[in-house]
């Protein structure tokens, strides 16, 4: 072998539960190939039990993340974008593999994903005071209400966008000061789990964002079902009638927050307005007699 | 002692009830297809009328007439002027309200005071807000883009409501639905459905376009056409939450958008520092208005250990003086549990209470031979597992358990699966604000309980549902983004 040529040194692909890159519970693993059939990678392909576990780790890390500072969430949030700048060469090599992107382009799809994550960041503080009120009561009472996470949120991430829109489904459910179990797009789950090494080293509290790799029909039904999930985002089963009206039953058990699929996925380069943020806010209003 | 009083009984001449009530579809009343049905007086279970019941059929007529109405008419009409129609009926409503409320009261069993005093002053209210908002809704979603062009309706409206409040929670439905340009068909309670067909008529007066409002009758076989009929955009419901999750397996799958909202098992939180007295009145407030018949009532009191003998015998003491019985005498605090089907709830969930070992107490009360009656009733040595702890009784039934810290109170008050409202007594502001932020409930009120007001968003976390009513927020649960 000649001196000048390297083998490299290939990255394992593993899920992502309560900070940690743990292999499915399951054992089991699915090839990722690129968009011309070519083989990239064994991914790890989530169980019931991973499900659930992330499920746990999320419940877990909702107060802390709920409970910090709207400031902090945005400091936080903001941090992912800063890691993420520094990686964006391998997310454009990841983008332009799974997607088939040119180069050119995949650069903008990162560029775009790392500039809405500034986005959402700077939405942490803000977002009370558009969509929260005083309330003119007709009588001695000082009533407000204020928007609240709804708690722990199951995002479906959309199959075809890989990193843009992962981000774009996953930074406003955070912001928001949920906690998030996401699935991956299956064929193209590579940039999720890079995403997930940002999240790891920016500072999110682990569990904060848990991502499941795999097949969608092997995860979301027990996400949809499992009593201790209080939202889901079907954004990942869009198109698919049938699957997205077996989630959103399920999701009835508790009567989970459901944020219905498209009919496709949507063009993630537009403005995505407010909507996936206020999708997954509770609206608190408190009274207060006003007297001496 | 006993305090006598002489009878001070609300005369109801001024009501002047139909012997029987058609359906009101397109501007006129119709009969209905399905077998009519009576509707009683709770207190004296005298029939006060026949009501239709609308079949599959009728409610298909009304959908229809609720579409054409929305395409020909309301749709077109500019929002100054849907703006008018409602302060019409806001003002109608003020004109005839002793007219509603002696209804209100005779048919549902609530006191004449909290019909005369609370449930339609707040109807009035609660049209007269919404009317202004029918000419600002491009002002209605900050949070919206490109806002130079007005929020679009969302269609026709399917809307179901209850019997505890027929026709205050007839007024959170149909207000801000018409003054965001939706048309509606709506359908009463079945035990209550004499005040809906009343608004029918205030409908009429107010010269309302044929077909926006359609009032349909009957129990759940017509709800359910309602809900899954294909050309209804936008389903409300207010009730329980197994039908809420009904209606929410029905519209799964279709683009209908749905507003729930649901049970509740409030904690009403007594800290030892909180005015006694005043928190006594909170209480007693909270589960006792209306028969306890309240989605948001206190049923679960929390009191700090350290002051519980203290409230235990205040409170006792004040139920002592509640006046149970005629709900047209203007001295009743207590009127009539609203139907035989409900008071059988009541005392199998009021025997489960003792057979599960906590303690029943209710005051010496006299109950009237005809009707439907429960005592103002409490439980003490209530456990977090018990069922009067856990699932929603709708009576005037209340759980005491007890606590020592904060932390303590907020773990208890949220081990429910419900979320709707809480109360919390205490004088200390910084552990007011510190609670309304640890209870997962979508209203707290502090130092207060069971305030309503139209500029004021009200609705549920977790299975009491979702959607808020109220506010500007309960706008946008009729408006397209």
């Amino acid at each position: 072998m000649p001196s000048d040529t390297r083998l490299d040194v290939r990255k394992t692909y593993k899920l992502y539960i309560g900070g940690k890159f743990p292999r499915s519970e399951s054992g089991r693993s699915y090839v990722v190939n690129d968009s011309r059939g070519r083989f990239l990678a064994n991914a790890a392909a989530a169980s019931r039990k991973d499900a659930r576990d992330a499920v746990v780790a999320a419940r877990k890390a909702f107060p802390g993340w709920s409970g910090a500072t709207a400031y902090n969430r945005g400091q936080v949030l903001y941090r992912v974008a800063e890691v993420m700048e520094g990686r964006r060469d391998q997310f454009a090599d990841e983008v332009v593999a799974g997607e088939g992107l040119t180069r050119a382009r995949a650069g903008r799809s990162v560029d775009q994903a790392i500039d809405r994550l500034v986005w959402y960041a700077g939405w942490t503080d803000k977002i009370a005071q558009v969509v929260g009120a005083t309330n003119p009561v007709a009588g001695p009472y000082f009533d407000f209400s204020i928007p609240e996470p709804t708690g722990v949120v199951a995002v479906l991430a959309p199959q075809q966008s890989s990193l843009l829109g992962l981000v774009s489904v996953v930074a406003p459910v955070v912001a928001g000061g949920n906690t998030a179990v996401v699935t991956s797009s299956r064929d193209r789950p590579l940039p999720a789990i890079s995403f997930a090494e940002v999240l790891a080293t920016s500072d999110v509290p682990g569990g904060v964002v848990n991502i499941l790799t795999g097949s969608v029909g092997d995860t979301a039904p027990w996400l949809a079902s499992h009593m201790d999930v209080n939202a889901i985002d079907l954004t990942g089963v869009a198109g698919d009638d049938e699957h997205a009206t077996a989630l959103e039953v399920a999701a009835v058990d508790n009567l989970k927050r459901v944020r219905r699929a498209p009919d496709a996925e949507p063009d993630w380069t537009l403005d995505p307005g407010l909507s996936r943020i206020t999708s997954f806010l509770e609206t608190k209003t408190v009274w207060h007699p006003i007297g001496v | 002692m006993a305090f006598e009083y002489a009878p001070a009984p609300e005369s109801r001449a001024i009501v002047d009830l139909k012997s029987s009530y058609g359906l009101f579809i397109g501007g006129d009343f119709v009969d209905g297809s399905g077998h009519a049905f009576k509707s009683v007086s709770p207190a004296t279970e005298e029939v006060l009328a026949e009501i239709a019941e609308a079949t599959a059929n009728d409610v298909d007529t009304a959908v229809a007439a609720a579409r054409r109405a929305y395409t020909r008419t309301w749709s077109k009409t500019s929002g100054a002027e849907r703006s008018k129609y409602l302060f019409r009926i806001a003002r109608i409503i003020q004109e005839r309200s002793r007219e509603l409320a002696v209804l209100e009261s005779l048919d549902n069993g609530k006191p004449i005071r909290e019909s005369r005093d609370v449930d339609i002053p707040l109807v009035a209210a609660y049209f007269f807000y919404y009317a202004g908002w029918a000419d600002k809704l491009e002002y209605a979603l900050p949070h919206r883009r490109g806002a130079t062009t007005t929020p679009r309706p969302l269609g026709v409206a399917g809307q179901i409501i209850p019997w505890n409040f027929p026709l205050l929670m007839l007024a959170w439905k149909i207000a801000p639905a018409l003054a965001a340009g939706n048309t509606v068909v709506l359908k009463p309670a079945e035990t209550t459905s004499l005040t809906a067909l009343l608004f029918a008529e205030i409908c009429q007066q107010a010269d309302l376009p044929a077909g926006v409002v359609n009032i349909i009758t009957g129990a759940g076989e017509t709800g359910r056409a309602l809900v899954g009929h294909p050309d209804v955009d936008k389903v409300a419901f207010t009730g329980s939450t197994e039908v809420g999750k009904a209606i929410g397996r029905t519209v799964a799958g279709t683009r209908k958008s749905v507003t729930l909202e649901l049970g509740g098992k409030a904690a009403n939180i007594v800290f030892d520092d909180a005015p006694i007295d005043q928190a006594v009145e909170g209480i007693v407030n909270g589960i006792f208005f209306n028969q306890g018949h309240v989605c948001c009532a206190g049923s679960r009191l929390l009191v700090q250990e350290s002051v519980y003998d203290d409230v235990l015998a205040r409170l006792k003491r004040r139920m002592a003086t509640l006046r149970v019985g005629d709900p047209l005498d203007k001295n009743t605090d207590v009127g009539a549990i609203n139907s035989s089907e409900q008071l059988a709830r009541i005392r199998e969930l009021s025997a489960v209470g003792e057979a599960e070992g906590a303690e029943r107490w209710s005051p010496p009360c006299e109950l009237p031979d005809r009707g439907f009656w429960f005592a103002p009733t409490i439980f003490t040595g209530v456990s977090q597992a018990h069922r009067i702890a856990r699932e929603e009784i709708f009576g005037p039934v209340l759980s005491i358990l007890t606590f020592r810290t904060p932390a303590e109170a907020v773990e208890k008050a949220n081990n429910t699966p419900f979320g709707l409202s809480a109360g919390v007594w205490t004088d200390k502001g910084s552990r007011i604000l510190w609670m309304a932020n640890q209870l997962r409930a979508g209203v707290v009120w502090a130092n207060t309980f069971n305030r309503f007001d139209p500029t004021s968003p009200f609705g549920g976390y977790k299975e009491s549902g979702y959607g808020r009513e109220g506010g500007r927020h309960g706008l946008e649960a009729y408006l397209a983004e």
